[in-house]
Order: structure tokens, then sequence, then C-alpha cells
């Protein structure tokens, strides 16, 4: 499976590449209307032409690419943090502190978030900024790494290697960090990867709709307006198929490499990375 | 029976949950619906007098349920949501209630939600068996990676990707749902059908990656079991070994993730349903978004919530029908 890890890892490079990195070389604000002539084909001057608006595609999309990044990183390692930390608590202390946890996992798992997000975005409409957006996408994702590390926690906690640690007079603190949490370090990098999947769907999926801020490029907002003028019917391909091919390999290449720690974890069950 | 209990005690609290988190939410904003929406008609360009505004300013005060403290404001919310399904009158299609509107739209979303998490399910489940069994086999290393591209790709990409190749490139599909034929004729079934077609296509290959990873990752710790390989050795067939041994093992994990599941599907559908414009609770929604139809969104929103928790109570009750070890819980 090693495959799965080399080819994830070149496509993540790849989209590193052409987002944060390409975006720093950008030679002026992309998001400016009307910097170049409208609707131009690609071009050595424009590598993939210009919108409907008079921005370069290359550059917007690289701005595009670098702000659906940052969303989805900021909001992954929040939420893995948060989720790991709560799990530990509820699965290591148990008591009233499990059951109120427990009890807030369970209800925001089972809500659909998607509505709600769209309920949310339909109210605040062009003021929600990127930080109210993300603290959302925060508080639905800590549910799941929350769980899976209380089950964790709570087998864990009977392992005679933690009772021993534990007698021997080590801190709390002291076990969860070196007794329990290389068991989840692995795990926890596979979870943080997922989640900034999830994010970038459903900042995306949120921006299709027209509902995210629409004046920050990022994925989303930029088929959204593809779309919004039309380029579909116009024949302007060189605009809506970038992004689109975008979300596509940043979601299969984050997902192989993701996928090949799963499995290395399925393989040897206490690896550390 | 303590079972059904406790399941039916969490059912209505996630209800209950989901509920105040819509009341909720929008009153943590920094933003008035009210007065936004006030601002979105008079930028509309619709003239009124100072009267007229602070006149309709009330109706709208009365219709979001804003008047009176906090408090009696989410009793008043309760009692209309939970008692008498009542969201108000629907503002952009005014005077049609809320209520009316969701009830025509349902039975669209459940259609083609339904069918097309039952089949991504099958077709899933039955690759994942396959190649979780026989992980040797070329067709097996295909088939997953087809499953690994699949699965990551957000729903309204891989729907706007049909849609583009199938409506655009290749013209055999229609781009926007309009169903002909009236009653329950033969016309107006097969029109149903073709139009659920791409939509129902884009559901399915984003899901059957998901089953058909974790149906493989089943087999394989079930390969070896020592009752497998038993079985291996009194020489039975490969065939008798995964419908016979295999298969009853996997069917119930499988089953309760379906109830995990159902409510990131009910997510992808309504997004889908925007992308083909079909005409469920998903293209309410946007409706709804797009005319700044706040109670109109906040029914629809509630009763999703209530549709996936309903959807996961029941794939849970029916958890110990299939697996008779189940009772003893």
């Amino acid at each position: 499976m090693r495959i799965k890890f080399w080819l994830g890892s070149a496509i993540v490079g790849l989209t590193v590449l052409l987002g944060p990195v390409a975006a720093m070389f950008a030679p002026q604000d992309p998001r400016t209307w009307q910097t170049y002539p409208r609707n131009l084909g690609p071009s050595l001057d424009h590598f993939l032409g210009t919108t409907a608006l008079g921005q370069d595609i290359f550059w917007l999309l690289s701005w595009s690419v670098r702000n659906s990044l940052l969303l989805g990183v900021t909001v992954g390692a929040l939420a893995t943090i948060i989720g790991v930390a709560a799990g530990l608590v509820a699965g290591y202390r148990g008591g009233l502190s499990d059951r109120v946890l427990s009890f807030l996992m369970d209800g925001l798992i089972v809500i659909p978030s998607l509505p709600l997000l769209i309920l949310l975005s339909a109210l605040s409409k062009g003021q929600a900024s990127m930080a109210v957006l993300g603290g959302m996408l925060v508080l639905f994702n800590w549910p799941f790494p929350a769980r899976q590390v209380r089950s964790v926690a709570l087998s864990l906690r009977e392992r005679d290697f933690v009772s021993l640690a534990w007698f021997s007079g080590e801190s709390l603190l002291r076990i969860v960090r070196w007794q329990l949490f290389p068991y989840l370090r692995n795990w926890a990098v596979a979870n943080f990867i997922n989640t900034i999947l999830v994010v970038i769907a459903v900042e995306s999926s949120l921006a299709f709709l027209g509902l995210s801020n629409d004046a920050i490029p990022t994925l989303g907002t930029m088929i959204y307006w593809a779309l919004k003028y039309q380029a579909l019917f116009a024949g302007r391909w060189y605009w809506i198929v970038p992004p689109i091919l975008a979300v596509i390999l940043i979601f299969v290449g984050l997902f192989l490499f993701s996928n090949s720690l799963t499995d290395r974890l399925r393989k040897h069950p206490g690896a550390a990375l | 029976m303590k079972f059904l209990i406790s399941r039916l005690t969490s059912y209505l609290a996630v209800i209950l949950f989901g509920i105040t988190a819509i009341f909720f939410i929008p009153r943590l904003l920094p933003v008035n619906p009210v007065e936004a929406m006030l601002g979105r008609i008079l930028s509309q360009g619709a003239y009124m007098q100072q009267e007229q505004v602070s006149a309709l300013r009330e109706v709208l005060s009365d219709a979001f349920g804003l008047n009176g403290s906090l408090a009696s404001q989410y009793a008043g919310f309760l009692r209309r949501v939970l008692l008498t399904q009542d969201f108000g009158p629907s503002l952009a299609m005014y005077p049609t209630p809320v209520k009316e509107l969701i009830a025509q739209a349902l039975p669209w979303t459940f259609g083609l939600l339904l069918s097309s998490v039952l089949i991504a399910w099958v077709v899933g489940n039955a690759l994942g068996l396959i190649t979780g069994a026989l992980p040797t086999r070329k067709l097996s290393r295909v088939l997953e990676g087809v499953a690994l591209v699949f699965y990551p790709i957000p729903y309204f990409v891989l729907a706007l990707v049909l849609s583009i190749l199938f409506s655009f490139v290749w013209t055999v599909f229609p781009l926007t749902t309009t169903i002909r034929g009236v009653g329950w004729s033969w016309g107006f079934i097969g029109s149903v059908i073709y139009h659920s077609l791409l939509p129902a296509a884009s559901i399915v290959a984003v899901t059957f990656g998901w089953w058909m990873l974790s149906m493989r990752a089943l087999t394989e710790t079930l390969m070896d079991e020592e009752f497998v390989i038993y079985a291996r050795l009194k020489g039975l067939s490969n065939r008798r070994i995964i419908l016979r041994y295999i298969l009853p093992n996997t069917l119930l994990p499988q089953i309760t993730f379906l109830a995990l599941q159902l409510g990131l599907m009910f997510s992808g559908a309504i997004v889908t349903e925007i992308v083909f414009n079909y005409p469920g609770v998903g293209s309410l929604i946007h409706t709804a978004v797009l005319q700044g139809d706040y109670s109109l969104l906040t029914g629809a929103v509630s009763l999703s919530i209530v549709a996936v928790a309903t959807l996961t109570l029941l794939v849970d009750l029916s958890c110990p029908l299939i697996d008779p070890r189940i009772r003893q819980r």
C-alpha cells in the first residue's frame, strides 16, 4: 500500500505548490475586478484565461486553493485537538463529565449540520466572516474524534501498564501524554486529514449555494461565480473546470494519504507515526 | 424493553436538542433577521412609507416569534413546533403554510434518498464482500482504486461533473427536472425515473465507496477468524464460505453504520437536489435561502433533523430483528 501513500503525498504536494506557494507570487490581488480584458481563453500571459469579471483565473485559483486549505487545516486541527481532549476526559475520568460530554457528542453527531449551517449562513449572508464559519464547523466536527477517543480511552484505562503508571504516582497529564497518546497519534493525524476534507466540502457546498462570503476567494466561491456568470452556457470551460478539478484532486490526494495511515494503523495497531 | 425505552428517550432528546439549536443559533448571531429581511425587501426597489415599514417590522417580528422575553419566545416556539408542527405561513409564497410546502416536497426527497441509499448500500457491500474475500484478484485492486477515488469527492462536485458530462457534453439527460404527465400513469412514473437517474447516480457514486471500503475491511478481518479457516479446511466452496460464514457476520455493523450515514446522506441529497433542481426539500431550502424565507427555512431544517433522527431510530430498532445476539444488551 506504499503506492497510496506516495500518490497521496504527491497530489497533496502538488496542490500546496499550486495553492499557498504559487499564491505568494501572484503579480497582483486576483480579487480585483477588471484588471485584465474579460473572457480571454488560456494563453501564455494568462495560463487559464480570465473571468467575465476580468480576473486572472490561474492566480484566482491559487488564492482559492490557499484559502480553502487554510480554513480546512485550522478547523481540522482545532476539532481534532478538542475532540481528543474531550474524548480522553470522558473516557478516562468517567462519571458525570462522561455523561455530559457523551450527551453533547451524540446530540451533535445526529444533527445534520449542513441544514443548520445553511440556516446560519442565510441569516448572516455577507456578514459571516471566515472565523464565524470556522467556529461553527469546529462545533460540528469535534464530536466524531471525541467519540472514538472515548472508546479507546475506556479500554486503555483497564490496561495494566496504565494502572501501573497510576500507582507509581504519575500525574494524569503525564499518563495521558506518555501512556495514552502514543496509541492515538496516528489515528489523530488521519482524523485531522479527514476533517480537512469535511470542512472543504461543507464550505464549498455553502459557497456553491451562494451562502458564504463571496468576496473571499475559495474553491466554492469560485465555482459559484463561474456558474453565476453562466460560464457553462457560454462554453468558458477554463473558468469552471479548474476549481472543480482542484476540489477533486485535493480530496483524492488527502484521502489516499489518510487512508494509507489508517491501513498502517490496522496492520500495526500500536504504531507510532 | 429497557433498550427500547432508552433508545426512545435519546431519540426525543436529540430532536429537542436540534430544535433548541435551531431556536438559539439565529439568536446568538449579531444579526437581526427582521432588519436583514427589511433591508432585503427595501433594497429590491420596493418603495414604502415609514409607517408601512414599521407595520411590516411588526408582522415579521411576530412571524419569527421575536416578541416577548427569550424564555417566553422559546416556550412559544417549542409549543408551536412540537405540538402543532406550525411554522407559520411561508413569507415568499404567502399565504401557503410552510407545513404544506414541506409535505409536498418530502416524498420526492425520500424517494430519491432511500432508493439511492439502498442501491449504494447493496452495490457497495456486494463489491466490498468480493474484494475483501478475494483480495489478490486484479479486479479487486481495480475496484478498490475506483472506490478510493470516488468516496472522498463532495456530493455537489460529482453532481456538477455528471450534469456537465451528461447534459452539456453528451446531452442525454435534461439539465433541470421538469416532470411531465399527471397522476399515476406510466408516463408519469417513467418521467420521474428518467429525471431521477442523474441525481441518484451522483449520490450512489459518492456513497458506494464508503460501503465498499468498510465492508472490505470487515471481510478481511473475518477471513482470518478461526471458524472461517475451519470452514475452508472442511473443503467448503468459496461461495458458500462468503455467503454463509462471512455475510451474516458483516451485516450487523453495516446496518448500524447505515444509521450513522443517513444523516450525512440527507445533507448530500439536499445539495444534489439543488444542482439538479429536483423538487424536494433541498430545492425548497434553496428557494427559501434565495428569497429570505426565514420561516420556510426553519421548518425545512427542523424537518430534516426529525427525519434523520427517525430514520436512525428505525435502523437501530431493526437491529435485534437481524441479529438475535443484540437482545442480550
